[in-house]
This record gives structure tokens, C-alpha cells and sequence, in this order.
């Protein structure tokens, strides 16, 4: 991404119809593409050497789990492939996932592909719900703190921005399970669904959505911070600029100049923020789907990390990466339609 | 102490929430300091009554765990790991980063592309997940886990290093070095390194609060290591004793809170005092 702004647009001549983007931005697309196949294969290549440097793989997991003879291990491990160097393993698996092969995942008994097909829902959920809410629910107290800046409306924000920073998502999660499942006994303690409820369309979706609140409160409040705060500077920058004297002197509501006006500019600083919050947020769902016995991709992961199912664990890392790599590519695009200073290089 | 640290020190503690938060660290230190002192027989001893309530008995005052564990020992002996833990893997990830961003930013060309897709690879896979694997497919120990916190958390150092490189290296006094016949490195770590401690300093201690945070979500998970008492061992344990004695979970989650808190008070102040364009509206 170019973080330089430069005064004068510089996006290349257009030719032809409005809609087909100039020269320079195709050439920039296309470079973004490039770059994020190169990160894609460093991120397989660099995860696959870091698991097979560990000693154990999974069929010493799976002798654990049943008895088995050396000549059963023997096989396995052939049938495997876990008998060749680990240079060559890694240009079979490469060569595999050129045709999106993932391989086999013993221990669920099924494809790869199946495992995370099923599973990645639940993710994404989480994820799409904690961007989508705690960037609305921050830049509403960003806003609202810049507007009051020295007031104790600012204050209080503030105070509540510093604690929501330093509380992990395990803690608000333990904290709300305390409160709202154990106490008060008003939130389901588990779990996606309920179990043979037989709910379908809109109680089914109000069921979920019972399930899933506590789980994304938890992955939301150190963004709503992250939000709030970047917002509230962002704002406060974005105010003093004459442009918005322009607009209040134009006799404009001071709603509109602040959603309209004021607003815009200051998103710029908190888009960017979106990509490293999805890549965080997989992270963090390994938590908190464990805390919430949701059964997602960090749970699957976390599991694959102790059964050494190393096809699984490549899988669940190459899906998560992928969905990292197209939310920062959207961002990209979405940077050069929101600020068109934006130089492309 | 040189004379630039002890002024910026003593800025610090004039500055209302760096006070705060040197005063909390200072604390979680003399605790950390004092454990093997004040509980000679250390955290995992079982030492009274299981599940004795805080103020119950006037030898445990914030009560015992399950097995009837002191919980202001283990507290004590937890405030050890979150430090070392924290100190160990925010240093070596400064170095990595630091290393990485002078050397992308100074060089340029194929080197900084090099280094760049790398920095690109490992803000790509989720940190937390990468930290996961690395501990769980290792295994777990104090090292391991400092290891694996350092590893995920070094691209935003190298980051913010190689933007300051890349300002600083068109700089006169930077091309005055090379006419004279001073040597790359001599450049970059004499010259243009000093010139941008400013921002390193205060990511520091945004990233020992991240450390002690993943060390502890590492042991909440059961990816701690075993040896030792950790403020997320004591919350895995107290987890599951939600039902019956919530404050097992209540005291490591505060300390941690605190610590974490004291630490990004200390952040926003360093930024403050260090940052010379605000310094001189002040």
C-alpha cells in the first residue's frame, strides 16, 4: 500500500469508457497480485518447514491413540509420504495445492477440504460481526469524544477506550460468562446453536445470534478501543483543517459536517486498521471459540496443532492467510476510491 | 543513569498517567522481587483448606484455590512469569524488527523487497495462531514461549523502523557520513539508529503488554509451561470454578488487567515526552 499522499492526482490518462479503470491502476492491481501470491507461498512454504522441523508427526499421534506394530508405523508413514525429506515434502505439497488439494485429514476421517468447508462459517461469522461492530460502535465514541474533547463525556470515553485496551478477549469472556450465564442465568454458557431445538429461518436466526453475542462482545471491545481511539485523533485532526470552517461557514448542519464532511477524511485512518484486526481476530477466535465450545476454525486448528495433523493445520493457516490476503487487497482498492490522492506507483 | 534518560524519566513521572503507570509496574515489580521472600515454599504447595474464601482466614487473605493453594503466593509467583516473559520477548522482537526495518530501510532495492514480503508473510498468518503452533508443536516452556511470542511480534518494529530509515537516509547528514568514507553499518547503527529510539521506545511497551497478554492466553489455553505459575495457569484452573468461587478468576484477571493497563499508560506517556513536536506546544 502507498501511505504517501501526493497534492496532485496522479492516476494516468483515462481512455475509453468511464468504468474501465486507467493504465496505472490496472498495472497497480496487478502488482498487488503478484505481491500476494509471493506472500501466499512464503506463508506455505515457511509454515510447512516450521512443522516438520518439530519432532513427532501424526502417526506417532495416532500409535498413541490405538495400538499399532513398527511395520503399521512403517506404512502409514509411506502411505504419508512422511518417510521422504522434508524438501521433498514440501514440493509434493506445493505441487497439491497448485490443484487445491489439501490432502487427507486422518483423524476426521475426511478431506481437508471438507473439514474447513464446514467449518469456516462459524468463523467468518465471528469475524465479520467484531469488524463490522466494533469499528461502528468506536467511531460512534470516537466522534462523540472528539466532539466533547476536555468535557467529561471525552473522559469517561477515554477511560473506558484505556480499560477495553488493556482487557484480553479471554477475561471480558470469562466475565461475561460469570454475568450473564452463571448469575443471571440469561445467556446460553456454549455452543452455536441449541441442540435439537428443530428452529429454522428467523428462530433459528434469533437462536444463533443469542449464541454468538457473547463470544463477539468478547472479540470486539479492544477494537472498539483501538477504533475509538484513532477515531477521536482522527477527528480532532481533521476538524482544525479549513475545509470544515469552509463547510460550518456555508451554513451547514453541524451534523451533516461532522457524518459528512469531517468523517470521511477521518475514516481513512481507520480503514487501514481493518486488515490487521481480521488477521488478529483469527488469532483470537482460537480463543475464544475454545472459551465458547464453538467449533470453528481456531478450535480446528488448535485441535490439528496437538493430533500433528499437519495437513489440516496447513489447511486452516492457508484459508485464514487467504481470507487476510483479500481483506488487505478490498482495502487497497477500497483507500484509492476514498482518498484520491493516493499515489500509484 | 545517562542524563538523557533521567530527564525523560523525570518528564515521566510529572506526566499525570505516566506517573500511574510507573507506580502500578513499579509494584508488579516488588511483588516479583518479593515472591521467593514473603512465600518461601513457592505457589504450587498445598497449603490450607480448598476453595477459603477472601477474608475467610486471616493467613490466606485473597483465599485458596481447588487444591487449597495460596492464591496470594501464586499471584506473587505469577507477576514473575508475566515480567520475565514479557521483558524477554518484547527485547528480542525489538532487536529482530529493528534489525530487519534498518536494513530493508537503508538498502532499498532487492533487499527491502526481500525483507518486506517476509515482514507481508508474518502479518498474514494471525499472530496468536502462529504462537499456538509454534508452542504447541515445540512445546511448551518458558523459552519456547518467549521464542514464539518474539517471532509474531517483531513486523510492527520492523515496520516503523524501515519508514524512519527510509526518511532519514536522504538526510545531509547521512550523505556527509558516506562522503567521509564512514562504513553501512557504522551509518546505521551510530547515525541514523539514534535518530529513531523515539518511536521504538514507546512501541516497547505497547509490545511487552502484548507479550504478557499471549503469554497468558497461552497458559489459559493450557499452552503455558508447566514448571511455573502464571497468571493464565491460575485463570484455567480458577475457570473452571466459575460456579463456585468466582474470585479464583477475579485476582489473576485484575493483576493482569492492571499490568497491562500501567503499561499502555506508560506507552501513551513516553509518546508525549519523547515526541518532539508535541513537546514544543507544551
Amino acid at each position: 500500500m502507498t501511505d504517501q499522499a501526493s497534492p496532485v492526482p496522479l492516476r494516468g490518462k483515462k481512455t475509453g469508457p468511464s468504468w474501465v479503470p486507467s493504465m496505472a491502476v490496472q498495472r497497480y492491481i496487478l502488482r498487488r497480485i503478484v505481491q500476494a501470491i509471493l506472500v501466499m507461498l512464503l506463508v506455505m512454504v515457511g509454515s510447512f518447514i516450521l512443522i516438520k522441523l518439530a519432532p513427532g508427526d501424526i502417526v506417532d499421534t495416532l500409535a498413541g491413540t490405538s495400538e499399532m506394530s513398527a511395520e503399521r508405523m512403517a506404512e502409514l508413514r509411506q502411505r504419508y509420504q512422511l518417510d521422504q525429506p522434508v524438501l521433498v515434502q514440501l514440493f509434493y505439497y506445493m505441487m497439491r495445492l497448485m490443484s487445491l488439494d489439501f490432502g487427507y485429514s486422518p483423524f476426521n476421517n475426511a478431506p481437508v477440504l471438507d473439514v474447513i468447508a464446514k467449518r469456516w462459517p462459524v468463523t467468518a461469522i465471528l469475524v465479520v460481526c467484531s469488524v463490522t461492530i466494533s469499528m461502528a460502535v468506536g467511531t460512534v465514541l470516537g466522534v462523540l469524544s472528539a466532539r466533547n474533547a476536555g468535557k467529561p463525556v471525552d473522559l469517561g470515553i477515554s477511560v473506558l477506550m484505556l480499560v477495553f485496551y488493556a482487557t484480553p478477549s479471554f477475561i471480558i469472556a470469562i466475565l461475561l460468562i460469570l454475568v450473564f450465564s452463571v448469575k443471571l442465568n440469561l445467556m446460553p454458557i456454549a455452543g452455536f446453536a441449541t441442540i435439537g431445538s428443530g428452529y429454522t429461518g428467523l428462530q433459528y436466526f434469533r437462536d444463533v445470534a443469542w449464541h454468538l453475542a457473547m463470544p463477539i462482545t468478547a472479540l470486539c471491545t479492544f477494537y472498539i478501543a483501538i477504533y475509538g481511539r484513532i477515531g477521536r485523533a482522527a477527528m480532532l485532526e481533521v476538524l482544525k483543517l479549513d475545509y470544515i470552517r469552509t463547510a460550518r461557514g456555508k451554513g451547514l448542519s453541524e451534523r451533516r459536517v461532522i457524518y459528512v464532511h469531517a468523517l470521511r477524511n477521518a475514516m481513512l485512518a481507520l480503514v487501514t486498521m481493518v486488515g490487521l484486526q481480521v488477521s488478529a481476530l483469527v488469532g483470537g477466535a482460537v480463543l475464544i471459540e475454545t472459551v465458547f465450545g464453538l467449533n470453528g476454525m481456531g478450535r480446528t486448528a488448535f485441535d490439528a496443532v496437538f493430533q500433528r495433523d499437519t495437513n489440516l493445520l496447513l489447511g486452516v493457516v492457508f484459508v485464514s492467510s487467504l481470507g487476510v490476503v483479500i481483506v488487505n487487497f478490498i482495502i487497497d482498492l477500497l483507500y484509492m476510491v476514498l482518498d484520491p490522492r493516493v499515489e500509484i506507483k | 543513569m545517562s542524563a538523557p534518560t533521567r530527564k525523560t524519566m523525570a518528564r515521566l513521572m510529572r506526566h499525570p498517567s505516566g506517573c500511574v503507570g510507573v507506580v502500578l509496574i513499579a509494584l508488579v515489580i516488588i511483588m516479583s522481587a518479593s515472591a521467593g521472600f514473603l512465600f518461601p515454599s513457592g505457589p504450587w504447595t498445598i497449603a490450607g483448606t480448598p476453595r477459603l474464601w477472601p477474608g475467610a482466614d486471616p493467613a490466606f487473605p485473597l483465599g485458596t484455590d481447588a487444591l487449597g493453594r495460596d492464591m496470594l503466593s501464586a499471584l506473587f509467583y505469577g507477576s514473575r512469569v508475566s515480567l520475565a516473559v514479557g521483558a524477554a520477548a518484547a527485547l528480542a522482537s525489538v532487536i529482530i524488527g529493528t534489525l530487519v526495518g534498518a536494513f530493508a530501510g537503508y538498502y532499498g532495492g532487492w533487499i527491502d523487497d526481500i525483507l518486506m514480503r517476509l515482514t507481508d508473510a508474518m502479518q498474514t498468518i494471525p499472530s496468536f495462531l502462529a504462537a499456538v503452533a509454534i508452542v504447541g508443536i515445540i512445546g511448551a516452556s518458558l523459552g519456547t514461549i518467549t521464542a514464539a511470542i518474539a517471532i509474531v511480534s517483531w513486523p510492527m518494529i520492523a515496520r516503523l523502523v524501515r519508514a524512519d530509515f527510509l526518511r532519514l537516509r536522504s538526510y545531509d547528514f547521512v550523505q556527509s557520513c558516506k562522503i567521509i568514507g564512514m562504513s553501512d553499518l557504522r551509518i546505521i547503527f551510530g547515525q541514523i539508529l539514534p535518530n529513531c529510539l523515539a518511536p521504538i521506545i514507546v512501541s516497547s511497551s505497547i509490545l511487552v503488554a502484548t507479550a504478557i497478554i499471549t503469554e497468558a492466553s497461552l497458559s489459559f489455553l493450557g499452552l503455558g509451561d508447566p514448571n511455573v505459575m502464571s497468571w493464565g495457569t491460575i485463570l484455567s484452573v480458577g475457570r473452571q470454578e466459575l460456579r463456585s468461587g468466582w474470585y479464583m478468576t477475579a485476582f489473576p484477571a485484575v493483576a493482569l488487567v492492571l499490568t497491562v493497563l500501567a503499561l499502555n499508560l506508560i506507552g501513551d506517556a513516553l509518546n508525549d515526552v519523547l515526541n518532539p513536536r508535541l513537546k514544543e506546544a507544551a
